[in-house]
Order: structure tokens, then sequence, then C-alpha cells
């Protein structure tokens, strides 16, 4: 089993995975995997720091790997990784359209 | 270590009695609602001050004829979360007029301190956290409220229609 | 509408920089997670999957042009340009930056709104008829009650930290709109037989998990009494409520294991030990809170009715608007108006910035600047004079705002789900929407009808309490819906029941269409499905539901 550590940035709440070495990114496909039972010390490693922390509510999540691409196991979590699927924001395609007023940018934290 | 309603941070001086211990011939104590039960008659002849450590789970009625005899009561927030103690203080400030120190002891944190005074509670067991953030500050954010205060005050219904004609 | 005065401003601004000296510590780390969420939650701050959402009160939802044209401007600069009306009136806005915070309730205190208590364990926004003061079946307004209620419990020292939220609602009219059962505590007023004014009072009601509809525990508190009798509610609730597990600590839970009677008797006790002399509401000051609520001064001259008449004869569109979405004013030559926030195929209860820019303005025009939220996620104009009525319409129908489905089975009361919020166990949003598109073309022809569903156990969508109830949910990966059937609000409040097993969320459409096509063959004359419902059974529904296709 494949698990990542996703939380929400604490400063604006963006949804943000654990990249290791202390760095987050709202981008899912470069969060660090874990297999199987070396998830537990994936999530310890990223909670280790000085606060505040730069995520809010750190789990591990599941995924299956696809080509390059990270993809979450639950409907709730691939909600959380590309957007609502319906109304303004679906699949965050204001974001896509404006990426300079998104906040998404891919920084470290 | 303790902090005072204005603001002030002292040592506590009082013995915390646990309930095997003997009862000290002299000196500021305080006890367990349990053991006042129990040592009532042993307590009251003592010459000094005494304490009453009062579980959230006990109605301030029930010690209400004995309000005199404490110079503290100390009541408990098991966690912040947990409510209870702001509605015994007020009971017993307001309904019970019990004159002496009112402590909050347990999970007490800095942004509950107001509400906590606001209820009777005039001092509270802090740790260093409260010197090195300057918890005092929280009891002057604000300087008017919505309900009738346990204490000083202006209260917003009362002082828009001015002072109270008691018949 | 109520004006805040010097104290109320002074109050405001104080809780702001409170606020804003939280947040700093936060962000210095001087506040772990676990501390913080409380004193985020007091100010209406959750975080959900995406972002902060943020919950700006809208007091038993009151609203002017300037209040609209400030929410329109948070939603444009910090937000995402929308925001979603919820079943307490108030507004969510889900892009939000918790940095942004202190700024964002800055903004709001300079137009009399704020975000305290819409979450956490206090009171909760008090919630009233959204046709307050201009419904022709009230006895009095409510409102002056439920703002001396709003300030009385604004950072309660005793109450702000209860087993559970609580929540009051105030109703002073014929019919309900305020599903007042619903609610941890009711007010109806009433008069005794005396002549005075009073309140009949129910605990106790509450949906989620455990869905129970509030019971009378005393029948008459007279007006200046009504704040000591809530506050020897709340105390027995604070003195016993649960607190070992948050699915029991709602006082709803309380009243049913003790019993409304013994709880009742304990309020009894706990009210007549208390100096309610101390928080007594003089006469005086009713009469000082209700000016603030003073009837506008409405143009009289007589209305050209045979010009309306005209226009509604001429145009079939406008006739059903007119006979869905406006309503009978207790000023002759004038209606109140729902703006209906449940277009085919949106996201019920959302509006846009430039929507809301655009009711600003419309309120300005037509409605002495005034406009409410009713709890069914819709907005009013309570003011309108009849023969502005066609071109309101056509600037609402233009906008997007010009549904005529009030009450109809496109009128779907429907939480944010799994696509926004953290709590939910599955989508309701699109499932809304392909009900709305899949049945659109036969409302008329179903009438009243209303259909609720949520997200997940939690029933912020009212879903108990809809005439078809639809709680989504989780299994085995996959979203499912359960079917709850009989449910109403209002006086004849009843919880709906679960007919059967959950409906996959491809056949939700069909499955209501079905279940409507059984009322509409099986109804009498006049009967709304919970009546129909009630008469037949479950039996017939069950049939056609799970009958093999």
């Amino acid at each position: 089993m494949l698990q990542i550590v996703t939380g929400n940035r604490l400063r604006d709440g963006v949804v943000i995975y654990f990249a290791g070495a202390g760095e987050w990114t709202p981008a899912i496909d470069k969060a660090l995997v874990a297999e199987d039972d070396h998830a537990n010390a994936l999530l310890a490693e990223a909670q280790v720091g000085l606060p505040p922390l730069p995520a809010v509510g750190p789990v591990l999540i599941e995924v299956t790997r696809e080509g390059d691409h990270l993809r979450p196991v639950t409907l709730r979590e691939r909600i959380r990784a590309s957007g609502p699927t319906t109304g303004p924001m679906a699949g965050h395609t204001a974001l896509d359209a404006n990426p300079a007023a998104s906040g998404l940018d891919d920084y470290s934290i | 270590m303790l902090l005072a309603e204005d603001g002030t941070l002292s040592v506590d001086d009082w013995h915390h009695l646990g309930d095997d211990e003997p009862v000290p011939g002299s000196g500021l104590v305080t006890v367990s609602f349990a053991r006042w039960q129990l040592d009532e008659g042993t307590l009251r002849v003592r010459a000094d001050k005494l304490g009453l450590r009062l579980p959230n789970t006990i109605e301030p009625k029930d010690i209400a004829s004995d309000l005199d005899r404490f110079a503290l009561i100390i009541l408990n927030f098991p966690k912040f979360t947990d409510g209870r103690a702001y509605s015994q203080a007020r009971l017993l400030r307001t309904r019970f007029h019990y004159q002496g120190e009112l402590r909050a002891d347990g999970n007490v944190l800095r942004d509950q301190l107001l509400f906590m005074r606001r209820c009777g509670f005039n001092s509270f067991v802090v740790g260093e956290r409260a010197i090195k953030e300057n918890w005092a500050k929280a009891f002057g954010e604000f300087d008017v409220f919505y309900q009738q205060p346990t204490g000083q005050g202006p209260w917003v219904m009362r002082q828009r229609l001015g002072p109270r004609n008691d018949p | 509408m109520y004006r805040y005065d010097d104290f109320d401003h002074r109050f405001i601004d104080e809780r702001v920089a409170q606020y804003r000296d939280q947040v700093r510590r936060r962000l210095a780390g001087q506040l772990t997670e676990d501390e913080f969420r409380p004193l985020r939650l007091m100010n209406g701050l959750y975080l959900q999957l995406h972002a902060y959402m943020l919950r700006i009160a809208v007091p038993y939802g009151m609203l002017n042009s300037k209040k609209l044209r400030k929410l329109a401007h948070i939603m444009r600069k910090y937000d995402r340009g929308y925001g979603h009306f919820t079943t307490r009136t108030n507004l969510q806005l889900h892009w939000i930056k918790l940095e942004d915070t202190p700024d964002i309730l800055a903004e709001l205190a300079s137009v009399e709104m704020h975000a305290i208590q819409t979450s956490g364990n206090s009171f909760r926004n008090t919630t009233t008829d959204p046709f307050a003061g201009v419904a022709a079946d009230e006895l009095e307004d409510p409102r002056p009650y439920a703002e001396i209620i709003r300030q009385w419990a604004t950072l309660h020292p005793e109450f702000s930290f209860l087993p559970r939220k609580f929540k009051i609602a105030i109703c002073a009219s014929k019919e309900d709109r305020a599903a007042v059962k619903m609610h941890d505590l009711g007010l109806y007023l009433h008069k005794n037989e005396a002549g005075e004014l009073g309140f009949e009072v129910v605990v106790g009601g509450g949906l989620g998990r455990t869905p129970y509809l509030a019971q009378t525990i005393r029948q008459f508190v007279p007006r200046r009494d009504v704040l000591s009798y809530i506050e020897a509610c709340l105390r027995v609730y604070n003195r016993y409520g649960r607190r070992d597990n948050l699915w029991k600590a709602r006082i709803k839970i309380l009243v049913n294991s003790l019993g409304a009677a013994k709880y009742a008797e304990e309020v009894e006790q706990e009210w007549l030990a208390s100096d309610r002399e101390a928080i007594a509401i003089p006469e005086s000051y009713i009469a000082e809170i209700a000016s603030a609520f003073a009837p506008p001064e409405y143009d009289r001259s007589p209305v050209d009715e045979a010009a309306l008449e005209r226009a509604i004869a001429g145009n079939p569109a406008f006739a059903r608007w007119i006979k869905h979405n406006v309503h009978a004013h207790r000023v002759s030559g004038h209606a109140i108006v729902t703006i209906s926030l449940k277009e085919v195929g949106k996201t019920g209860g959302d509006i846009s910035a430039e929507q809301m820019d655009l009711v600003a303005d419309l309120a300005d025009e037509v409605s002495f600047g005034e406009a409410r939220v009713a709890y069914e996620q819709d907005l009013v104009l309570p003011h309108v004079r009849c023969d502005r009525l066609l071109p309101l319409w056509q600037r609402l129908e233009a906008a997007g705002l010009g549904s005529s489905n009030k009450d109809l089975v496109t009128d779907i009361i429907c939480c944010p789900g799994l696509d926004y919020c953290g709590l939910a166990t599955a989508r309701s949003i699109p499932v809304a929407q392909r009900i709305a598109k899949h049945m659109a073309a036969k409302e008329d022809e179903i009438g009243t009808f209303n259909i609720k569903m949520s997200g997940c156990i939690n029933a912020c969508g009212h879903h108990h309490l809809g005439h078809i109830g639809l709680l989504g949910v989780e299994k085995n990966g996959e979203e499912v819906y359960q079917i709850t059937l009989g449910g109403d609000a209002g006086h004849n409040a009843a919880i709906g029941t679960i007919i059967g097993p959950s409906v996959k969320s491809d056949d939700v459409p069909a499955a209501i269409d079905t279940l409507i096509a059984v009322y509409m063959k099986l109804r009498q004359e006049g009967e709304r499905f919970p009546e129909t419902y009630r008469r037949v059974g479950q039996a017939p529904f069950k049939e056609a539901l799970y009958a093999p296709r």
C-alpha cells in the first residue's frame, strides 16, 4: 500500500503534501511516498519542526501510482486534490485561468 | 503559579491536602469536597483559613450553608472545553454570595481568562507561559459586555437604560 | 433594521482586535491548533477540504443594501467571487485564507456585521421568520426579541463552553416559517388569557444522527422574563448535558433521556431560584429595540392593478413567478418577494458577487434597502410595491435570479456536501442538480414539494424534514443515498421515515421520479405529499421504488 501525508497550509488553508526534508507542496505528484509499514515514520517526519508547523491536521492517505502521477484512493481525497466537482471552482478551473491569483503556485514553505 | 485578576503573579502559599494526609494543626490548607464531607468536624475547629476543592459535578447549593468557612474555593476545568465551572462560579458569587477567593484550576488557558473573571473567578492557576505571553493582557481586551456582569464592568442593556430603579 | 450604537461598535471593534491577536499568536506558533481551533470556531472559521471557510452571521436573516455590497466586496477581494447561504441564514465563504480573516472581520464590523458564534459550542445565530414585520398572519414583530437574544447571547461568559452548540428560533405568526421545532430551543410568541404577550417555550429539537422535534416545556413565559427562563434552560443543560460523547451532547439527548417533564421541572426550579429581575427585559427596552424595526414609509397611493393583471395575463413566465415567489403583504398594494437561489443546474443557495450587488441595487430601488435570508437558502425582498413587480422580475430573470420555483420540486435545500465540506461523506450539490434537471418539466404539475438533502448525518440540509429526504453516505467507496419520506417543517413538523435500502447516485433522479409519480396518482384534492404519505402509508411507495425493473 502506498501512502502520502497531506494537510492544509496553516496560513491560507491550501491543500498541501509532504515532500520530505521539511518541504511541503501543493503538487500531489511531488509528494514523498511511503510503502506499507514505512508510513508512520513518514507521518512522524512530517510533524518535526518548530511551531507553527506548516500543515494543519497532517494525515496519511492512500494513493495509487498511475504513470508519473499519484492518485488518491478515496473520493474525498480526489476532491481535495483537484477541487470541487461542480460550481464556479470545479476542478479549480478558475485557478487554471488565473494562476497568479491562485495561491497554488508551487513554492516551499 | 497564580495569576490574579489585577494581573499580578504570585506563588501559591496554600497546601493542597491529599485525602490520605493528616490534617495539620495550623497553616493554610485546601481539602477535597470528599474530605470536607468526611472530616468537617475536625476541619471546622481549626483556627487557620480553609480552602475547598470542588469538582465540577457538585452543585454549589450543596455547600451553600458552609461557604462562610472557606477563604478559598478552587473550581476545576478538566478540559478548557468543559464549561461546567463557569456556572458554578456564577452561582457561588451571585446566588450564594460567596466573598472569598475563587480560583480556576486545570486546563486554564489565556483566551478563557476573561470569561472566567466575568463569572466571578479572581485567581487562576497558570504556568510559565503566562509570563512569557503576558496573559494579564487578556483581562483588558473588552471594556463593554452584553451581559449582567458578575463583579465590575458595564452592562449594555443597563447602561442604555440608565441606572436601575429598584422598587 | 437594528443599528449599532456606540456600545455595539466598541464591542465589535474590541472583538476584531482580540481575534487579530489570536491569529497573530497562532501564526507565531504560540497557540497550537488544538488551542486555536475553538477560538477560530467562535469566529465562524472552519478548516474545510480546500481552504478555510468563514461563516458570516446574518442575525435573524436581516440584511440591507450596504451589508450586501460589503459581502459582495469581501467575496471578490478575499474569496473566489461567490458565497453560499446556509439553512441557518448565514453566509459561507469557501476559499478563505487565515491570514486575511482579521481584515475580513474588520470590514464586516464596518457594516455592523460579524462572524461571532457561527460555530463552537455556544449560542448560534438566532433565526426567525423571513417575513417578520410584513407577514399578514403575524401577532407581533419577533425581531426585537431576536435582537435582544443576540445581544445577551454574544460572548456570554457562562455559556461559551456548553456541551454542544445551541440554536434558538422564534416564530410570531400562524404559519411557522422558521422551522422552530428543529431547534435546541424554540419560542412561539402568543398571548395568554389575560392578553399579555409571552412565549411558549419548546426545547430539545435537532436533526443529525438522532433527530427529535422540540417539546413544549412551558406554555407561557412573560416576555420580560424570557432571558432568565432561557438562562435557566441553559444552566440545567450546562450542568447535566453529556460531555463524554460528541454524538450525545446536544440538549435533545438530555431532554429525551430525562423526559421533557423532568427537564421542565429542573428548569422551573432553577428559574424560580434565580434572580429573574437581574435580566428582566423592561417594556421600555423592548420598545426601544422595537423602534429600530418600525415599518418604512410605504407609498400608499393606489396601485394600477389592471396594469398588473394585464402583465400577468400577457406573460406566462411572469405569471408563474407571481404565483410561486410573490407573497401576501400586510400593507395593501405591496408584496413580499422570494428571490430563488435555486436556478436549475446551479448550486442551491449559492450567489455570485455580481448577483449580490444586483440584489443590493434592487433592494434600494424597490424594498427600502432591505433584504432577508430565508432558511430555505433564498433571499427575500420584504416591501415591494406591486407596480414594481414586473420590472423587478425582468432584472432578476436576466441575472439568473428569477426562478419561479419557491416550494416546488426544483427548490431543493442542499448542504455543500463532499465538494467542500470536511464532514461530508458524499456529494450533495451534483445530485440535487441532476434531480432538478430531471424533474423541472413536471414541477408545476407536481405542485408544492420539498426535497431536502444532506451529504452527511449532521443533516445541515434538513433531510429529515423533507417530503423526500436524501442522506448521502459512503458505502464500499461508493456514494449512495438513503431516502426518507414524509418529513415536514413548520407547525406540522415531522421526521421522515427511511423507506428501504439506499439508492446509487446515478439512480437517484429516477427514484425521486418514481416516488413522486406514486404520490400524484394517490393524492387527493389539496393534499401535499406528507398528508398523502400519512394517509396511505409507506407500502405503495416502497413497492414502486423497489419493484424489479
